[in-house]
């Protein structure tokens, strides 16, 4: 073997090594799930054991488990639809009739995203409390578009600023409205856009835990206040916990997988060229 | 890279939509939510508010603030949360420069390895505490106790001993994928010419690294460490899953301190005058941020701005 071949050898499996290190976490997690309780404390650990499905049958059967995984739904796919329909107007305007206000609109709308939760924590949880909001689950996805809005406007920006002037003018030269050049020339050819900054503010929202577990307690809580709730479980209920977890991260991951260059591109507002 | 001919700027103004129904919904929701909360922030901030005695309210000048700051508590989240950001960014920066180094070569199976690599991020926070608290490192049945009892040493109870440093871990964890991707990217526009032009004339590997690389990648790391520092400055849901802000007040950080004012002493004011603070902590590094991102969108747009 040659000195580069052999280089090129120890590169590849130091990168295998690495990946295996950062993924390890969560396979193990993957791996618990499939325990049985007493296998799940057991030491030395058990790489081989027989798997159970009990532990994912319970989750999946727990009628409170549905009730988060559905809040966790309703909040991740609410807030991204409000977000869409909110943003795709104002990228549009932006994109396609920019005005001396554009860029520092952009920016402020951006700067939002900058301002931590817990600067506006407080009066949100008051006026909350005195709309009765707590423990709603539509309201928790109104906090969720907030948050994910500026992304889901930039990525849109983004992508539409691309798009040729020439398509849209001649749609509004056959006489479309603004709606129709919107739904039948925009959006067809944005669909890759959409769906990526679709996807990063599901997999945001989703994950979110800072206002889920400060406007929502039994009724409307999420997945991320249901699995949260295991830190004072009395008693080692490893499995169970690792089952309700995997099941809570596996749809996201995937996601994830498939959107890791738009993500980075969405979180960095073209900060980096 | 613009598409703006001068053509197409002259539109006649008559077909020009009023962009302020395209624009105003998404300005308002966010005014409402954002903009609007941080003013009653600030007011909250001047006013006596306790949840348990809501009849003595009133104004207070700024002693929330005297209060805050004369309590050593305060003084000591915000030392929390500069050692686990600092940290943190140290940890992801070095860990993340090497993996996008190493990433950037061309190997068999290398989509799947930064799959593989990149997942933590896109763990919700709860799940990444309780893997790490239980999982990793419970004292007893931890995977560190028994790596330590197999090398012959005691095991270590973790997030009692050293849980802070364990938090650092935690949470770099999850943001090293964020800066390797990132890093990655700030690769991609590295000529390889010119890497190939200095291994030519016989530069070692750390040359290479060290006048042609690291001078390219500047930019990047800046914003690497910027974003990062804005997102880290809010982290929440890690330590509230898993020690609490604890032992004592070890893991304690601004956003859980303000959190446990005001939603376990139900000190409102107090609280409020907190989130002021955290407000000008992430500004004085959103300011920077945002500039470059301005200045990206001016030279993009062509002028047209």
């Amino acid at each position: 073997m040659s000195e580069g071949k052999r280089v090129r050898w120890e590169l590849t499996l130091l990168a295998y090594l690495v990946a295996g290190v950062m993924f390890f976490p969560i396979f193990w997690m993957f791996l618990t799930g499939f325990k049985s309780e007493g296998d799940a404390i057991a030491i030395p650990p058990k790489l081989l054991f027989t798997p159970t499905l009990e532990s994912i049958r319970e989750a999946l059967t727990r009628s409170d488990y549905a009730q988060h995984f559905l809040n966790s739904l309703i909040s991740a796919l609410g807030s991204t639809a409000l977000a869409l329909l909110l943003a795709i107007p104002a990228a549009y305007s932006m994109a396609f009739y920019p005005t001396q206000r554009t860029n520092s609109t952009l920016l402020w709308m951006i700067s939002t995203k900058m301002m931590p939760p817990v600067g506006v924590i407080i009066p949100v949880y008051l006026i909350f409390r005195d709309l009765r909001w707590l423990d709603n689950v539509w309201a928790l996805a109104l906090m969720y578009t907030v948050m994910n809005l500026p992304v889901v406007v930039w990525t849109l920006f983004a992508y539409f600023r691309e798009i040729p002037q020439e398509m849209m003018e001649a749609a509004r030269v056959d006489g479309a409205s603004i709606a129709q050049e919107v739904t039948r020339v925009l959006l067809p050819v944005s669909g890759l856009a959409v769906a990526s900054a679709a996807l990063l503010s599901i997999i945001l929202a989703w994950n979110e835990a800072f206002w889920s577990l400060n406007l929502t307690s039994a009724h409307a809580s999420p997945l991320s206040v249901y699995v949260a709730s295991f830190k004072t479980a009395e008693g080692l209920f490893w499995a169970k916990m690792s089952a309700a977890s995997m099941i809570a991260i596996f749809p996201v991951m995937v996601m994830g997988w498939l959107a890791q260059r738009q993500l980075v591109r969405g979180l960095t507002f073209g900060a980096i060229k | 890279m613009t598409h703006r001919s001068s053509l197409s700027k002259a539109r006649p103004e008559t077909i020009r939509p009023n962009t302020l129904w395209l624009l105003g919904p998404a300005m308002l929701v966010l005014i409402i939510w954002t903009q609007i909360p941080f003013l009653l922030t600030i007011y909250h901030s001047f006013r006596r508010f306790d949840l348990l005695n809501p009849e003595r309210q009133g104004y207070v000048g700024f002693g929330n603030f005297v209060s805050l700051l004369t309590d050593s508590i305060f003084w000591t989240s915000i030392g929390n949360t500069l050692v686990l950001v600092g940290a943190v960014l140290v940890v992801t920066i070095v860990v993340g420069l090497f993996l996008a180094l190493l990433f950037y070569q061309d190997f068999p199976g290398r989509a799947l390895a930064r799959t593989l690599v990149i997942s933590p991020f896109f763990v919700m926070p709860v799940v990444s505490a309780l893997i790490w608290k239980n999982m990793l490192m419970h004292p007893v049945y931890g995977l560190f106790a028994w790596a330590a009892q197999i090398f012959g040493q005691k095991p270590v109870d973790w997030l009692a001993a050293y849980p802070m440093q364990s938090i650092v871990a935690m949470v770099s964890w999850q943001w090293i994928p964020f800066a390797l991707l990132l890093i990655l990217t700030g690769l991609q526009s590295l000529s390889k010419e010119q890497l190939e032009a200095a291994k030519i004339d016989g530069a070692s590997a750390w040359q290479e690294f060290r006048y042609i690389i690291v001078p390219h990648l500047a930019q990047t790391l800046s914003v690497v460490v910027m974003l990062e520092t804005i997102f880290l400055l809010t982290i929440f849901a890690e330590i509230y899953a898993s020690t609490s802000g604890g032992p004592g007040l070890a893991t304690t950080t601004l956003p859980y301190l303000i959190y446990l004012k005001a939603f376990a002493e139900y000190r409102i004011g107090v609280a409020a005058a907190g989130a002021v603070f955290a407000v000008i902590l992430a500004n004085i590094v959103a300011i920077f941020v945002l500039r470059l991102i301005g200045r990206n969108l001016q030279a993009t747009k062509g002028g047209m701005g």
